[in-house]
């Protein structure tokens, strides 16, 4: 995307980077905010070491949420935006998962507050959350069919 | 809706109660499944989605300033705080500078906003706890809030005020000498309603102790706003991440150590002393002249005037009203403090003038999400509490 800086390296970006750059796929900076992007094996791992590392230490998990980049393949982005209470800082965090059959490790272990997130990214985008205990609609009833967020949802609803 | 509850084992005979959807209590449309011991809570679960209007979907459908009117009808309570969020983000997109006044002008707003919902919240958390003479006063302040939206934005609750840039409108003269007089009488009637609560012998019993939430549980489960600083945790985004200049601003953020609801009261009560403490310092920071929009000629509309003499203003006002603007592709997250906590707005540009995805992290449906932290274990008295404590706004959870 658009003002890509390479050069100027973020402190969380050099942090990740110094304990595993293998981990990371990509970093970008768009109006100050860091985005880090990470293959979708590798998510559990380095959201549990954001988490629990003493000098990044995000220990709140403020959204979680998707993009549909439909017919773009890989389709969906799941994007983690988050911040330290103690350090001050935040950072979002994205994942990238294909269009037929998309899923993405559950954060839940890590952030309990995922829980519900998920629960609404399954129901409006139709991606599963590996590991999540109760990976139910949340906003939608049960037996609706469909997932309304994904752009090849019509806007007026299925009829 | 079918949602099935697994009895715990020793449970004994325990029953499932539901609560709502149509309930005065759960203030909107909210249904909690409350699985019971005799009168002590076990399991409760809460159900949400009955006001689900699929407004980040619409979004989509709309230009950037169109979304606006969305935002005001997710927190029908504290729309400007709504608007603030929104507006933020796409000016981040865009790389937008508000002028110094709109920006004064937008704090003075956001916290009037912040007072008149924790009104709203005092008023039915009473009533809800059975105290009906405050609910009829705190309305009565209310409504001179509403007073001065009405005067500035044409509309009491709606208000859609700020916009893409800075302001909808100059606000009318006068209309700060509405909002002394309201400084001005205020800060007493608030001492009355502590005179009707903070001692009261029913109202402590109703809410000391209830509904505890450590500050560890509150911060892994995402709870943010009045009800984590009530734990101890002093996030407020004011403060951590300063926004419309409120870095400019002298303010305490309030913590309790308690995390009941008696302690949720209480930081309410004192949040709206610091708002009125903002509002004083934003009065007298707010030029009387000056302009209230961002120097960008695509993307604000120009002034009607210009709009009729100027051949150029006319085109933009043309391309604006037609086919919105197109910011730059890239993606923001924008968080700012409403009253119920961190509203957070996240903005995805493709390059076209319609966003490619909104999503508004609302407070309340992460804070809904630890209700079941608050009351299990307690009675079922208590579950009403516990819901009026975390100041919910149904528009805001299921958008």
């Amino acid at each position: 995307m658009a003002e890509t800086v390479e050069t100027q390296v973020h402190p969380v970006a050099a942090r990740l980077a110094a304990w595993d750059s293998a981990a990371i796929s990509g970093t970008e900076t768009f109006r100050g905010e860091l985005t880090v992007t990470v293959p979708r094996e590798q998510l559990t791992r380095v959201a549990g070491f954001l988490r629990h590392d003493p000098e990044l230490e995000f220990d709140f998990l403020s959204d979680l949420t998707a993009t549909d980049h439909f017919p773009a393949e890989p389709r969906f982005a799941v994007i983690y935006h988050m911040l330290s209470i103690r350090h001050r800082h935040v950072l979002n965090l994205r994942t990238w998962t294909e269009g037929a059959n998309p899923s993405v490790a559950s954060a839940t272990s890590i952030w309990p507050t995922a829980n519900w997130h998920e629960r609404e990214v399954f129901d409006l985008f139709g991606i599963r959350f590996e590991g999540h205990p109760d990976l139910t609609r949340l906003l939608l009833p049960l037996d609706w069919e469909g997932h309304p967020l994904r752009k090849d949802y019509p806007t007026e609803g299925p009829r | 809706m079918a949602m099935t509850i697994d009895t715990p084992a020793g449970a004994g005979e325990a029953m499932v109660l539901n609560m709502g959807p149509q309930h005065p209590a759960t203030h909107g449309v909210l249904r909690v499944a409350v699985q019971l011991d005799g009168e002590t809570v076990i399991q409760a679960k809460p159900d949400i989605g009955y006001l689900h209007t699929g407004i980040e979907k619409s979004c989509e459908a709309k230009t950037y300033s169109q979304a606006i009117t969305l935002t005001d009808r997710m927190d029908y309570l504290s729309p400007l705080s709504n608007n603030l969020g929104y507006c933020l983000a796409v000016e981040k997109l865009l790389g937008l500078q508000v002028p110094k006044r709109a920006q004064y002008i937008r704090v003075l707003l956001a916290e009037l906003t912040r007072i008149a919902s924790h009104l709203v919240w005092l008023g039915t958390h009473a009533i809800d706890l059975g105290a009906m003479s405050v609910f009829l006063y705190c309305f009565r302040e209310r409504e001179e809030i509403m007073k001065i939206f009405e005067m500035v934005a044409g509309q009491r609750m709606m208000t859609s005020y700020f916009r893409i840039g800075g302001l909808a409108l100059e606000p009318p003269a006068g209309w700060l000498d509405r909002v002394a007089a309201f400084l001005e009488s205020f800060p007493a009637r608030l001492v009355e309603y502590e005179t009707l609560l903070t001692e009261n012998r029913i109202w402590k019993m109703r809410t000391i102790g209830v509904g505890v939430i450590s500050p560890e549980d509150a911060v892994a489960w995402g709870v943010s706003g009045p009800t984590l600083r009530a734990s101890g945790i002093p996030y407020d985004v004011r403060k951590y991440f300063p926004y419309s200049s409120y870095e400019e601003f002298s303010f305490e953020v309030p913590t309790r150590k308690e995390s009941d609801c008696y302690a949720r009261y209480l930081l309410r009560l004192e949040e709206i002393r610091q708002s009125l403490s903002i509002v004083k310092q934003a009065m007298g920071k707010v030029p009387a002249e000056g302009p209230i929009h961002a120097d960008a000629p695509g993307i604000v509309p120009p002034q009607r005037e210009k709009m009729k003499t100027e051949m150029e203003a006319l085109i933009y006002h043309f391309k604006i009203y037609t086919e919105g603007f197109s910011p730059p592709p890239g993606q923001v997250y924008q968080r700012v403090e409403s009253p119920r906590g961190e509203m957070g707005c996240y903005v995805v540009s493709d390059g076209t003038p319609k966003p490619f995805r909104v999503k508004f992290r609302t407070p309340t449906f992460v804070n809904l999400q630890a209700l079941p932290l608050l009351c299990t274990g307690s009675l079922v008295a208590d579950v009403v509490a516990c819901i009026g404590t975390l100041d919910i706004v149904l528009g805001e959870i299921d958008r």
